[in-house]
């Protein structure tokens, strides 16, 4: 059931079943995102998670209260995580009655949660729910090896002694060598910048395009923590009280100096640097979203709806399109069934996963070509005005905690459309889009309250 | 933060020690806990006055046993004096004489509590005399109290009554566990403002409260009474504290709000919260405090000008916001964290006395305003107080702080500069208001 344009036109009858409503959203809290083996090297995902939650539940009064629904996930977890979520929820200060999902799908899964729960709202299943994710790649989990595995379950399988022996006889030392997750794609063996780089060359998108992007992202999230603008988004955590890949004082010569770190193989096409891409990250976020009637009830605000969204994946596999190229395909999908243009937004969120893949995108949908033969469009979707991108830094400064990344941006936008609303008197709208790994992507629509 | 010594002299072999060697032996207070009897035994009330046998009424009705007269074996839980009808110092010796003859049988924790009416200017010069001579006389007999009791005074305006609410209300407070840290002080109730609460166990019942710096220490202690008292919380402190405050917040079951209380818009959106959250605000407590310390000569200008930012400007400019603003129907309680170090001042302290004496004056002069909107507006003195804060004085300098100076012989807990605030924020204290009340064990270090 995809969601009208008109939404106002919407019942806003509670019941189940009586038609669409509007989902808002009414704010956020995440912990300061820290870079892996760093500030939060010791806390697990259950104690991110478990943090955000709580400076969300402060925030908003939420305590002992029961959520309509809790969804959340994470990207590297470990097998005793089954119930991450739950489990988070059960250590919060909220009702230990609030029900619970986990969800994964990549560096998706952070805003998958928010559109999920939103669905449901929508449908008068749930009247509030908090969505969030969490990762950390200080605390990841480390698998022991197939064969280390293999001779485990049948050892535990066997009855005699002589059964126990065979098993163990089958050991060998290259088994006690244990597997550390990786970010490489399991049907290319490519890592997620080697795929980028190469989606990069192709779109012959400059180091120094790449380098200014990255500039920005720090400039534009170091004026957002001076101004005040993380005061109501942002709880601290483990003595961190700003992102610590936050870097004010960077510069173009600075990134400039860097070496490239991904595509090293293409000579002088090499353009990617640990400057121009996000480093591995910890942390997490988590979004409050409700009815209005919801909001209402308890006298908390409404900073925008919730308007669409929509998922797209690509075939990576047999090198049809880039890796993290989905959400090129994903905006005009959701902008048609919107009938929405570039020009109907104010803001545009584009989680900077790679500088690169932010600026393959503007590229391909400036593209004639690619718009007519890929979008199937008979004219360019047309250029995105660069001073309404990522205003308020995205994930090359603020670094990128797969699960949690959604969150942060839904939050941030949220409240950025509704500053611009109140002072202007519009109501605004924002474009979100979130690559992930596996070629799938998702982006949506934020309309100002 | 732990107060060692305290624990060793009450305890066990330990204590009979001590007590051998006449070391001071510092008592455990009697601290208030909801439901407990308001004093530990019989009230004597002394007194001929016409207030008094009113008074003796009011004492009736909340069921305490009231004695007029003391018997040679009776153990008293408090000795209340009133002393509102004297004129000539000559008048002083019988009630006094009186409250004298009655103090050995003073149980723990007891309490003395005078009533008189303030010296002015206006009065003869015999019955000013009389009634500022009653001040002195109280605040000795507190440093010879004994065994954590404490000796207070209320001061009623010529206007007030004994059974004015406030008078009532500051008569209960003296009396019970809430004022335990507080020792020889005196509060003027200056009008028959006020209302007393259905309830005296939840006093604030309903209410809708700003705490700032409530992160931690005091501010933490102030929310939790507060909440403890009936009041929903907005906890304030700086962003860089939302750690803490998220605990204090989810704690007190209230919201938390990461605020610089020092930027141009604070008063605004504190308002904003408490308005669009809320829908009143009925209590603001200016508890965000900050020392850099130095002396004067090496003293440098963004160590003064921080601490008086925080401490002095910030409160001015919300109070200001506070009393435009057209959200509410009327002004809000306001209590401001003042220091005994505003009042005696202190080696090092040059900037934060002139802060905190400052908010002394700031109260007093904001009154008129208050009160006119519906509101007062009173500061709190805390004396040495067991936070981190103070925790990390030299050694010495904090046993003679918590030990040699205050009639109590130990430092005060967050909580008992929290339960004063709890008082002075109340309905039924409305007809105390341009105020300084000393938190302070009867000494005069602090911070």
């Amino acid at each position: 059931m995809a969601a009208s344009p008109d939404v106002s036109a919407a019942s806003t009858d509670s019941a189940a079943g009586a038609g669409i409503r509007k989902a808002v959203v009414i704010g956020g809290n995440r912990i300061p995102f820290a870079r892996a083996n760093g500030a939060y090297t010791n806390a697990s995902n259950q104690d991110m998670l478990t943090a955000a939650l709580d400076g969300l539940v402060a925030r908003f009064g939420l305590q002992d209260e029961r959520i309509g629904e809790v969804a959340a996930g994470a990207v590297l977890k470990h097998s005793r995580d089954f119930n991450l979520t739950r489990e988070a929820v059960l250590g919060s200060a909220l009702s230990p009655e609030t029900p619970v999902y986990d969800l994964q799908q990549a560096c998706a899964t952070g805003l998958e949660t928010v559109m999920g729960l939103a669905n449901k709202i929508k449908l008068g299943q749930i009247e509030s729910g908090i969505a969030g994710g969490v990762d950390s790649a200080s605390d990841a989990p480390i698998a022991v090896s197939e064969g280390l595995r293999a001779v485990l379950l049948e050892l535990n399988r066997a009855k005699t002694l002589q059964q126990k022996l065979t098993a163990v006889a089958k050991l060998r030392p290259k088994d006690l060598a244990p597997n550390a997750p990786g970010t490489a794609e399991p049907r290319t063996g490519l890592s997620m910048g080697e795929h980028q780089a190469l989606t990069t060359a192709a779109w012959n998108i400059s180091r120094e395009a790449q380098d200014e992007l990255a500039l920005a992202s720090h400039k534009n999230l170091a004026a957002a923590y001076d101004r005040g603008f993380f005061d109501d988004l942002v709880t601290p955590y483990h003595g961190l009280t700003r992102d610590a890949n936050l870097r004010a004082d960077t510069s173009l010569e600075k990134l400039g100096k860097l070496g490239p770190v991904f595509g090293k193989s293409l000579g002088d096409k090499a353009t990617m640097t640990a400057g121009n891409s996000t480093p591995l990250t910890d942390g997490a976020s988590t979004v409050l979203i409700g009815s209005e009637d919801y909001a209402r009830a308890h006298d908390l605000p409404m900073l925008a709806d919730i308007v669409d969204s929509e998922a797209a994946a690509v075939d990576f596999v047999h090198g049809k399109e880039g890796l993290l190229m989905a959400p090129a395909y994903a905006v005009p999908r959701l902008l048609a069934r919107n009938n929405l243009t570039f020009d109907d937004f104010d803001y545009f969120e584009i989680h900077e996963a790679f500088a690169g893949t932010v600026l393959c995108h503007l590229a391909a949908w400036e593209s004639e070509e690619f718009c007519r033969n890929k979008l199937g469009l008979d004219k360019p979707l047309g250029a995105i005005d660069r001073s309404k991108l990522n205003v308020n830094g995205s994930s090359l400064a603020a670094g990128h905690p797969f699960a949690a990344t959604g969150g942060r941006i839904v939050a941030a936008l949220a409240k950025l459309l509704h500053e611009k609303a109140a002072a202007e008197g519009n109501r605004g709208r924002g474009l979100i889009s979130v690559c992930a790994a596996g070629g799938q992507g998702v982006v949506a629509i934020l309309e100002a309250r | 933060m732990t107060d060692s010594y305290l624990t060793l002299v009450n305890s066990g072999l330990s204590k009979n020690i001590a007590k051998k060697l006449g070391l001071p032996r510092p008592a455990i207070l009697r601290r208030y806990h909801p439901g407990q009897p308001l004093v530990p035994g019989p009230v004597l009330l002394i007194g001929s006055s016409a207030g008094t046998e009113a008074l003796a009424t009011e004492l009736l009705a909340w069921g305490l046993d009231v004695r007029r007269h003391a018997g040679p074996k009776d153990k008293l839980g408090a000795i209340i004096a009133v002393l509102d009808e004297v004129s000539d110092p000559e008048d002083l010796a019988e009630p006094m004489l009186a409250v004298g003859s009655s103090l050995r049988s003073l149980l723990p924790g007891g309490r003395v509590v005078t009533i008189s009416r303030p010296a002015s200017t206006a009065d003869a010069p015999a019955r000013a005399a009389a009634r500022q001579g009653i001040e002195g006389a109280l605040r000795s007999l507190a440093h010879e109290l004994r065994g954590g009791a404490t000796g207070n005074g209320i001061l009623l305006d010529d206007a007030v009554d004994a059974q004015a609410p406030s008078a009532l209300a500051a008569l209960r407070f003296f009396l019970s566990g809430r004022s335990a840290y507080v020792d020889g002080q005196f509060v003027l109730v200056g009008s028959p403002q006020g209302e007393l609460p259905a309830d005296f166990d939840r006093p604030l019942a309903g209410q809708v409260a700003v705490v700032t710096g409530a992160a931690r220490g005091i501010g933490a202690a102030i929310a939790k009474v507060l909440h403890r008292d009936g009041a929903r919380v907005i906890c304030v402190d700086v962003p860089a504290a939302g750690e803490q405050l998220v605990k204090v917040s989810n704690e007190t079951g209230g919201t938390a709000l990461q605020l610089d209380i020092t930027g141009e818009t604070a008063g605004q959106k504190i308002l904003d919260h408490a308005h669009s959250r809320y829908g009143r605000l009925d209590i603001v407590v200016h508890n965000a405090g900050i020392t850099r310390d130095k002396l004067l000569a090496n003293m440098d200008e963004a160590k003064w000008n921080s601490v008086i930012s925080v401490n002095l400007a910030s409160q001015l400019r919300i109070n200001e916001v506070l009393l435009a603003s057209e959200l509410f129907p009327q002004v809000p309680q306001v209590v401001s964290l003042a220091s005994t170090s505003g009042i005696a001042g202190n080696r090092g302290q040059t900037n934060y006395a002139a802060s905190k004496a400052g908010v002394i004056g700031m109260v007093a002069a904001s009154a008129a305003a208050f009160a006119e909107r519906g509101g007062t507006i009173n500061a709190v003195a805390p004396g040495f107080i067991e936070t981190e804060m103070t925790a990390k004085i030299p050694m010495a300098t904090r046993e003679i702080a918590r030990r040699m100076l205050p009639s109590l012989q130990q430092g005060g807990l967050p909580l008992d500069v929290a339960e004063t605030i709890s008082f002075l924020v109340s309905d039924a204290a409305g007809g105390i208001n341009g105020q300084t009340l000393r938190v302070c064990g009867q000494s005069l270090v602090g911070a």
